[in-house]
């Protein structure tokens, strides 16, 4: 791989210029440091074909990512389906629905395997043998997973009150799992004051501008299966705010190179109401979110109260022509529901938030019925189940009789 | 407000990596005041280069976060929250997470 791609880093506040170091903010205004582009020397590298030839994984747009060398963690990450969703298009009314399905990404099962897979094989770069995030639950799996498979010591830190199959899929791996009595909010101050006293790569805070760019693959592929064609309207779920931004950023970044001929995408932000910083700056058009102490909501996945990239996320969608909305549990729950029902897709909680926002903002015509939509799918049902017990109808028991089972049968399969 | 003989309370603040180049190397600072704005006023009497690292127009800049014994300011009285002798700040990056 070429490192002359990724340049170095820039504040997005102020706009200095750092060397690629491990750092997240600037030095001058604490804004958030990205990573800067050749774009120019991106787009003699890349085209269609180029990318069409490579095998199927996150990978094959490198020249996107900000390694300097080939990936060393992660090297079979991404390229999970894009689905036609005619089944819930006809239940939501709307005419054209695709899903993108990272519930099936791999080795985790959610679109973090994206961002970790980037920002391990960075950490590897800098150098470091110890890495570490603050997690709710999808990134404490995948760093834990990847970290393992790769050698590396891991540090993960949760809120203590996280979904029991989060925290047995991440005990599975091996890492020194540290649950931490408080909120997500708690537990990332508690691992920014780590990163600044240890020597560890914390994938999501003096690792995160490199972290962050991983979530661009899931834009990019849902461009190239369309294709080569960005969609009108996506829908995406905000916990801190990143996935929605790079989503968008990576559509620009396509039609700078040549990739796409246009990028016109409104960008809608999904949150539960019990955690809703981002959809309540929107809604009330507040220019900065205001945080929430104590997020409750049974979507733990999104339950960021103070999300890094609230402001980002809120001046996007109000500047691509989006808008933002909030689900009580409820609706996420039956959201879930009908998702499987519908299309056979069992995503987690946050999936049922994106799902049931959808349909709440096509109430409000907020989003249109007849122009093109993609629902993003960022994690798998199966980590989330407690969330669904409640809603799913009980099984019939019987005995094995034909007897018993016939009363059972509807009317289609009657001889 | 001060206690009783009028001596003002003492306050330590933790200063962040990137900011020590302002307070000498120093990683903690005793500082005096009542609430959270006057210790921090203190603070940047004692080193006043820090002040327009940590305030823009009189408010703490948009990505940094204080916490009073661990508890994000915001969540209290943010500036005017009453500090006590013997209680600590923390001066920390808020681009973090997610």
């Amino acid at each position: 791989m070429n490192p002359e791609y990724a340049r170095g880093l820039k504040c997005r506040v102020c706009g200095k210029q750092y060397p690629k170091q491990p750092l997240n903010f600037c030095v001058d205004d604490f804004g958030p440091l990205e990573i800067e582009y050749d774009y120019e020397a991106i787009a003699k590298a890349v085209s269609r074909k180029t990318i069409e030839a490579r095998p199927r994984n996150m990978w094959r747009y490198h020249e996107f990512l900000p390694l300097d060398g080939e990936p060393t963690v992660g090297a079979q990450v991404g390229g999970t389906p894009l689905i036609r969703a005619d089944r819930l298009a006809a239940e939501l009314g709307v005419e054209t629905l695709w899903i993108k399905n990272d519930a099936v990404n791999f080795p985790t099962l959610s679109f973090k395997d994206r961002v970790v897979a980037v920002a391990l094989s960075k950490a590897r770069e800098f150098g470091f043998t110890t890495v570490g995030c603050a997690s709710t639950g999808n990134l404490a799996n995948s760093v834990a997973a990847n970290a393992a498979a790769s050698g590396l010591e891991a540090y993960i830190l949760v809120p203590s009150d996280l979904e029991r199959t989060k925290i047995l899929g991440t005990s599975i791996y091996g890492p020194k799992l540290v649950l931490v009595q408080g909120t997500y909010d708690e537990v990332n101050r508690l691992c920014s004051q780590i990163a600044l006293k240890f020597h560890m790569g914390f994938v999501n805070v003096n690792l995160r501008p490199y972290y962050a760019e991983g979530s661009k693959t899931f834009g990019y592929e849902i461009a190239e299966d369309l294709g080569w064609r960005v969609p009108r309207h996506v829908v995406c779920p905000m916990a801190g705010g990143s996935l929605i931004g790079k989503i968008h950023k990576a559509f620009q970044e396509m039609k700078k190179v040549g990739l796409v001929d246009d990028a016109t995408c409104s960008m809608y932000g999904a949150q539960a109401t019990g955690c809703n910083p981002i959809t309540d700056a929107v809604k009330s058009g507040r220019e900065r979110h205001k945080p929430i102490r104590k997020p409750n909501t049974i979507c733990k996945s999104l339950a960021i109260g103070d999300p890094a990239d609230g402001y980002f996320a809120a001046k996007l969608i109000r500047d691509s022509g989006g808008w933002a909305e909030d689900v009580s549990d409820p609706e996420i729950s039956e959201a879930m529901h009908l998702l499987g029902k519908t299309e056979g897709i069992f995503a987690e909680t946050a999936g049922g938030v994106t799902v049931a926002v959808t349909r709440k903002l096509l109430e409000q015509g907020k989003l249109p019925r007849d122009e093109e939509i993609v629902l993003c799918i960022t994690g798998n049902g199966l980590k989330t189940q407690e969330a669904v017990a409640g809603e799913l109808e009980e099984p019939v028991t019987i005995k094995p009789t034909l007897e018993a089972f016939e009363p059972l049968v509807g009317e289609a399969v009657l001889a | 407000m001060s206690e009783g003989n009028g001596v003002d309370m003492a306050i330590k603040i933790q200063v962040p990596t990137p900011l020590r180049e302002h307070t000498q190397g120093k990683t903690t600072v005793e500082t005096s005041g009542t609430t959270v704005q006057a210790a921090l006023n203190d603070l940047c009497e004692k080193f006043p280069t820090l002040s327009a690292k940590i305030f823009d127009k009189g408010e703490v800049k948009p990505f940094l976060n204080i916490y009073l014994n661990d508890e994000d300011i915001r969540y209290l009285d943010s500036l005017a929250t009453a500090v006590k002798d013997g209680d600590e700040l923390s001066i920390i990056p808020a681009v973090a997470g997610g």
